[in-house]
């Protein structure tokens, strides 16, 4: 049995807004593996980021709030702890990398104090050995004369650069889960894959595990073991990574993967769309939320919302028909 | 159905942007190269695809193409008239013929305005319809984009994006033209909603056998909906080709290191896939290499390449190719 690091059950996670509630995640459960790569995939407003920064305590309260769920890391329920431990997790057992490296650090203070930080604070540096240290974490990512560029500014560092830099921080302190949340969607597709390649190798020699959070199904093909598809604040759908790409049994996931063109295939036929709209996450339907676009939506799916139940071992899905016969389970 | 007929010739089209410096006296200190010397042909029918990385000058391409740009040098040639050369009036009319949807659903639709009167206004300027016959045209429009008519009355932000982005198509349409210039008009979209926006675009285009310039740098959606692509790099074209040739066969060094570097949403093919990792970042636009502009991030890169500029050749029939070194890799 391999190590399990992560285990989350019931999330439950609601925005109160002028509105009404916002029904973000509704119960979602999963276990993350030591040294295990997880991709977490679903469109943008489907309550993927959301759950993550619920299980690092991440979502400003008010107007969010985490209503139900545990997330056990290493024995203890991190929605549980004080304030003070959940802080002595953060950023050095469990890091996170985020989307927008323009927009995550701070402007005003150097690269070299901002990397050194949780060194200081996690592992109780002094600023010199931090330092030296900092000069050591921007090599290890790829920052060409790191010891000459600790006294710049995030500004003065492109958008790929900036991006190894909050990897840097991120793995300053060794931590056993990785967090990235679409780190490479506000970059090119030449720079994307120079980080992709850089995480897959610092994966290897540290031996972290990954949760990648993303909406591009071609990313996690080449990098997760497995991949959990969310929609409408739900997991709808879990399975190996070859298994579920090669075998999709929820029509979402189908669907997904028929609406994207290949580059390395030469098909003119037309795409596969979905028609309608992701839905508002205004109320928690009490039928699946995605049968008002699904193709094969029979009665059940409008009375009765579907739970994750396994198929086969590794593979669970959240539908009541079996697509191959369009048929009730 | 794409002919060989010529819609549309750009030749050595070049934009700069000036930098200045000074308050009162301004003094120009430099200049943003962002096209520097672009030359290609679009057939009435096709879809060019021009696809590059963030900065590399695809978007003023399209938009000096349709003179919202004036161009330092070179000409337009769109139906056999130089845009470079017309002013005023005869601008105006040219342009009812060549229409732009714009990236960003979300800032490139008037939040004041109704969606009637945004699809409306190309009509009411240009003199094609008026009263009655706007509304008319507007609801078939909209009905043409796949929008319930009974939205005209509704504002821009009663909508998703992909029904702003429909709204957009819409607007474009109004004034029938021949070749619509596309900016990245799905990369704003979720998946499940940019195939939408695509098949509504492939099935306007057979309808109304419409021209695209489909700019994007999202090549897999490129090669699903182009005749022929063009790859640019730091305001030049490096290559282009017809879609089967550039995808099977790319020629240029930048070319294969961008198409290497696409995920494919297939784990047993990424499983075996060797990859191309470019080094470094792309140079600036204000002081671009000399040479060939790709040198400096090319394994291939010889002296020659930063002496001279590598010259625009067919290398192939319809198979343009700017590299010194082509034919070692053929």
């Amino acid at each position: 049995m391999p190590n399990q690091l992560l285990n989350v059950q019931g999330l439950e996670t609601h925005f109160q807004t002028r509105e009404g509630v916002v029904h973000a995640v509704n119960g979602v459960s999963f276990t993350l593996n030591e040294g295990e790569t997880v991709g977490l995939v679903g469109e943008s407003g489907c309550g993927k980021s959301v759950s993550m920064l619920s299980v690092l305590r991440l979502i400003p309260t008010p107007p969010g709030k985490v209503v139900a769920g545990s997330a056990v890391f290493r024995g203890q329920d991190l929605l549980k702890m004080a304030e003070d431990e959940i802080r002595n997790v953060r950023g050095s057992q469990i890091s996170m990398v985020f989307q927008d490296p323009m927009t995550s650090f701070n402007p005003v203070l150097t690269i070299g104090r901002q990397v050194a930080e949780p060194l200081e604070i996690h592992l109780g540096m002094t600023k010199e050995q931090a330092k030296d240290r900092v000069v050591e974490l921007l090599e290890m990512v790829g920052i060409p004369n790191s010891r000459e560029r600790l006294d710049d500014y995030p500004h003065q560092f492109s958008g790929g650069m900036r991006q190894r830099v909050m990897i840097a921080m991120a793995l300053a302190c060794n931590p056993q889960v990785l967090i990235a949340d679409e780190p490479t969607t506000a970059l090119d597709v030449t720079i994307q894959a120079q980080i992709v390649e850089l995480v897959k190798r610092l994966r290897d020699e540290l031996g972290m595990a990954i949760i990648w959070i993303t909406h591009d199904l071609g990313i996690i093909a080449g990098m997760a073991q497995r991949v959990i598809v969310m929609y409408g604040g739900y997991f709808i759908e879990e399975a190996q990574v070859k298994e579920l790409y090669a075998n999709p049994q929820h029509p979402y996931t189908m669907g997904l993967l028929g609406s994207l063109p290949r580059l390395d295939l030469d098909q003119k036929k037309r795409l596969v769309s979905i028609d309608g709209l992701p839905p508002t996450l205004m109320e928690k339907p009490q039928y699946c939320p995605f049968a008002p676009r699904c193709k094969f939506a029979i009665e059940r799916c409008w009375n009765e919302n579907p739970v994750l139940e396994t198929l086969a071992p590794d593979h669970r899905v959240a539908c009541w028909v079996d697509i191959k016969t369009g048929r009730a389970r | 159905m794409a002919s060989d007929e010529i819609l549309l010739r750009v030749d050595k089209l070049v934009k700069y942007f000036p930098i200045t410096q000074g308050i009162i006296v301004q003094r120009q200190v430099g200049a943003v190269h962002a096209v520097d010397g672009v030359t290609f042909n679009v057939r009435r029918g096709e879809t060019l695809g021009l696809v590059g990385e963030s900065g590399c000058g695809k978007s003023t391409t399209g938009r000096t193409i349709l003179q919202l740009y004036r161009p330092t040098s070179g000409s337009v040639i769109f139906d056999g008239v130089d845009l470079v050369q017309l002013k005023g009036e005869d601008l105006r009319k040219m342009r009812r013929k060549m229409q732009m949807i714009f990236q960003d659903p979300y800032a490139s639709l008037n939040p004041r305005m109704t969606v009637g009167e945004i699809i409306g206004e190309p009509l009411i300027i240009h003199n094609v319809a008026r009263g009655k016959e706007v509304q008319e045209r507007v609801e078939s429009l909209l009905e043409l984009v796949g929008l319930n008519p009974a939205f005209e009355n509704r504002y821009p932000h009663e909508f998703s994006g992909g029904q702003r982005q429909r709204i957009g198509v819409a607007r474009a349409l109004a004034l029938q033209p021949e070749l619509i210039i596309c900016d990245e008009p799905i990369s704003a979209l979720d998946v499940s909603i940019q195939a939408q926006v695509v098949n509504l675009l492939e099935d306007l285009q057979k309808q109304f056998n419409l021209t695209y310039l489909f700019i994007a740098h999202d090549l897999s959606m490129v090669r699903h909906i182009s005749n022929r692509v063009a790859v640019m790099y730091l305001g030049t074209i490096v290559e282009l080709a017809n879609r089967k040739e550039l995808y099977a066969d790319p020629l240029h060094p930048y070319t294969q290191a961008l198409l290497s570097a696409v995920p494919i949403p297939d784990p047993v093919v990424e499983e075996d896939r060797q990859r191309i990792i470019l080094q470094g970042d792309v140079p600036s636009p204000v002081n671009p290499p000399s040479g060939c502009h790709f040198r400096t991030r090319c394994a291939f890169a010889k002296e020659i390449c930063a002496e001279q500029k590598p010259e625009w050749r067919e290398i192939k029939p319809d198979h343009f190719v700017a590299c010194h070194f082509v034919e070692d890799w053929m």
